[in-house]
């Protein structure tokens, strides 16, 4: 079941302003398709100050759409139309407390009814400008039609550059998959195919002997490491990388290297490998010896 | 303790409760019966009698001729995985696939990628009472289909596929059969023996064992390729080291499965029909769906019209009851159930509809409970609905409330 807040509850086992306003003067009906969720909105309106006197819903949906619709009408009683206009989505969301990412649309349904209301009451033929399309990205709620259109307009090619214009794929990375299903669909259509590693910058591979990065050191460590590991664990041990303070570069033996009599012999190896690949001394130490040891608590498989 | 204690449970398609007498026997193997089955001393050798135990049980619930045709696997998902996957590997030359429209996720979704990777897939339809078209079916069979993959049982509905008839079909045509049988195991006698079924799903937890289990059913001299592959563990048809406790604990929920088959056959489905019809007849504008003349026992499904289901859900779950939904929001994707869409059922019914599935532990009590709250809930929030009027849907509820959908 959904997380909702407590004020969702509330308003969902208690909603406010439910059923038709009587002698209403503007209505708006609206639907979401993604979900089949349906929305009347009835107002009475003064017609001298354009005040909404009374608000009143009726909601065929799920929970949070009736928390929407009675939050709703709750934010407009007493404002004027122009006021309430400026009521956006997320403000019915803020006064709930939140809605999960995929019950956003909910609380877009509510503002929709609203604008369609007001249009009604001014004699205006209301139009909905803005598609849904399923949720792709659950953790900042972006959905395939936006993250569609953006590739479009922007003339997008990698996931990366997905993540920067929609927000879409930037949290846990769980939804890349769809994402990357997206751009094929849409790079076809332009006649282009998708290249999962397009964009992305391989390490340099330095001649000469410049002075390194922090973080350039660090991965060549972990190379020289990665390059020894598939032998280890041919013995079932393992080794990690646990800190580099400036020429002492400090490693856990995992498995079966751990307390091996061999493991000094072993770290001399890598201490000479990582010698060749930083151009720089160095010395390969047992994280045991290193001072104040914060050792990540691992166990080993 | 009684389950009405903790509330009252009507979601058993969902998952179960572990019998009291399935967590005993399974105890034992966590702490002093711990050993590998694989290993040569007692520490091991105690356990892989114990497992040997439970393969004869899930065999003989099955009906399965030889033992060996029990291969324990993680769960439902990972047996339908594997029984497909291993089709499509053993006849490279084949590239089509016949499923159902309203199959469970655990084959749709392989389906769908399936798919992508270039396999044709045929989704049979199925009729407004949810049923398949044998003829239709009949014709898709050819020497260009890897393999039939169809459910005996559906889990939102409870109809009944005729699965024996169409594993006939498919073996006449020279075409592997295999079937996702989470939900019918366990609720309806089962002989595969008897039957040309090569392949079928189980899941541990629908049926009083724990979750993280499951078997796949493969009739001997069935070609198979594994999808695991590693230690010898299940003869080499599931590498990875027994999930001992689950697998024994699987073993006697089977044996009391099948000690109470009559029961579920006969007190269970009393239940459920006390349930459908004290609802149908308390409530106006209501329906079942699925197919009521082959169902499960202990499923019913209700479509409660003009409202919505994650509301009714909400509501129930205050009074503590739990059952589920096919509406659009409660299944996480936004869209109403598949199950409901395939048998057009219209979407301000699908969106209300609610499955209540029972087990032995239900009580008659609790389904006199539950025709009691409904009502009233449903009153409520047909009040908040722009398709009901004072006490009855609008006049042409579609044309009276017509909003603009984005």
């Amino acid at each position: 079941m959904w997380e909702y807040s407590e004020k969702v509850q509330e308003h969902f086992f208690s909603p406010r302003n439910a059923g038709a306003v009587k002698e209403a003067n503007a209505t708006g009906e609206v639907g979401s398709l993604s979900c089949g969720d349906a929305l009347r909105l009835t107002l009475k309106v003064d017609p001298a100050t354009e005040t909404i006197l009374d608000a009143g819903f009726q909601t065929f949906g799920c929970g949070s759409a009736i928390a929407s619709s009675s939050a709703l009408t709750e934010i407009i009683k007493g404002l004027t139309l122009d006021q309430a206009l400026k009521v956006s989505n997320q403000d019915i969301a803020d006064y709930l407390d939140g809605l999960p990412p995929e019950k956003m649309h909910c609380s877009v349904m509510g503002r929709e009814a609203l604008q369609a209301a007001v249009a009604n009451y001014r004699g205006e033929v209301w139009t909905d400008d803005h598609e849904e399309g399923a949720m792709v990205c659950k953790c900042f709620a972006v959905d395939a039609k936006l993250i569609e259109n953006t590739i479009r307009a922007n003339g997008l090619n990698t996931v990366e550059e997905v993540v920067n214009y929609t927000k879409a794929g930037g949290g846990c990375s769980a939804c890349h998959e769809g994402v990357e299903e997206i751009l094929t669909r849409v790079l076809s259509e332009a006649g282009k195919s998708f290249a999962p590693t397009a964009g992305t910058t391989p390490l340099p591979v330095q001649a000469g002997r410049p002075r390194l990065t922090t973080v350039e050191r660090i991965r060549r460590i972990e190379a020289v490491l990665d390059s020894v590991r598939p032998t280890l664990q041919r013995d079932h041990g393992d080794v990690e990388l646990v800190d580099v303070d400036g020429r002492q570069v400090y490693v856990k033996m995992r498995g079966a290297c751990a307390g091996c009599q061999m493991a000094a012999v072993t770290l001399e190896g890598i201490q000479e490998q990582m010698i060749e690949a930083l151009g720089e001394f160095v010395r390969v130490i047992p994280a045991e010896a290193r001072p104040h040891t914060q050792e990540p608590d691992r166990a080993c498989a | 303790m009684t389950a009405t204690a903790q509330g009252i449970y009507f979601d058993n398609n969902a998952t179960t409760m572990v019998a009291p007498e399935v967590v005993e026997a399974m105890l034992p193997y966590f702490s002093e019966q711990f050993g590998n089955p694989s290993s040569i001393h007692q520490f091991g050798n105690r356990v892989g009698q114990a497992i040997k135990q439970a393969r004869v049980q899930v065999q003989t619930l099955l009906g399965a001729e030889h033992d060996s045709e029990i291969v324990f696997t993680s769960c439902g998902t990972e047996s339908d995985s594997t029984a497909i996957l291993s089709a499509l590997k053993v006849q490279p030359e084949r590239r089509e696939i016949i499923t159902t429209a309203v199959e469970h996720p655990a084959v749709l979704a392989l389906c769908e990628q399936l798919e992508k990777d270039g396999y044709t897939v045929h989704y049979l339809p199925v009729d407004g009472r949810g049923r398949l078209d044998l003829d239709a079916y009949g014709r898709l069979l050819s020497e260009r289909v890897a393999i039939v993959s169809v459910m005996w049982a559906n889990n939102e509905t409870g109809t009944l596929f005729p699965v024996e008839r169409m594993a006939e079909m498919a073996r006449a045509a020279g075409v592997l059969f295999h079937t996702d049988a989470v939900q019918a195991v366990g609720k309806v006698p089962i002989d595969l023996k008897h039957t040309a079924i090569d392949m079928l799903s189980l899941s541990g937890h629908k049926l009083h064992a724990p979750k993280g289990i499951g078997v796949l059913y493969l009739r001997r001299n069935t070609r198979f390729r594994p999808l695991l592959r590693g230690g010898h563990q299940e003869r080499g048809r599931r590498a990875g080291t027994e999930n001992s406790a689950a697998i024994i604990a699987l073993g006697q929920a089977c044996a009391m499965a099948l000690d109470h088959m009559e029961h579920e056959q006969t007190a269970v489905r009393a239940l459920r029909d006390r349930l459908e019809q004290g609802l149908l007849a308390a409530v106006p504008n209501c329906f079942v769906t699925g197919d009521p003349d082959a169902r499960l026992p202990n499923t019913a499904n209700i479509a409660f019209e003009y409202i919505e289901g994650e509301a009714i859900l909400l509501l129930l779950n205050k009074l503590g009851i739990a059952a589920s939904s096919g509406s659009a929001c409660t299944s996480g994707s936004l869209e109403p159930s598949h199950v409901m869409r395939a048998m057009g059922i219209p979407y301000t019914a699908a969106h209300g509809t609610i499955r209540f599935s029972l087990s032995r532990y239900n009580s008659a009590e609790e389904v006199e409970r539950v025709i009691e709250v409904v009502p009233p809930i449903v009153a409520q929030l047909r009040k908040l609905s722009p398709y009901w009027g004072v006490d009855g849907p609008v006049e042409e509820p579609e044309k009276a409330f017509a909003p603009a959908y984005a």
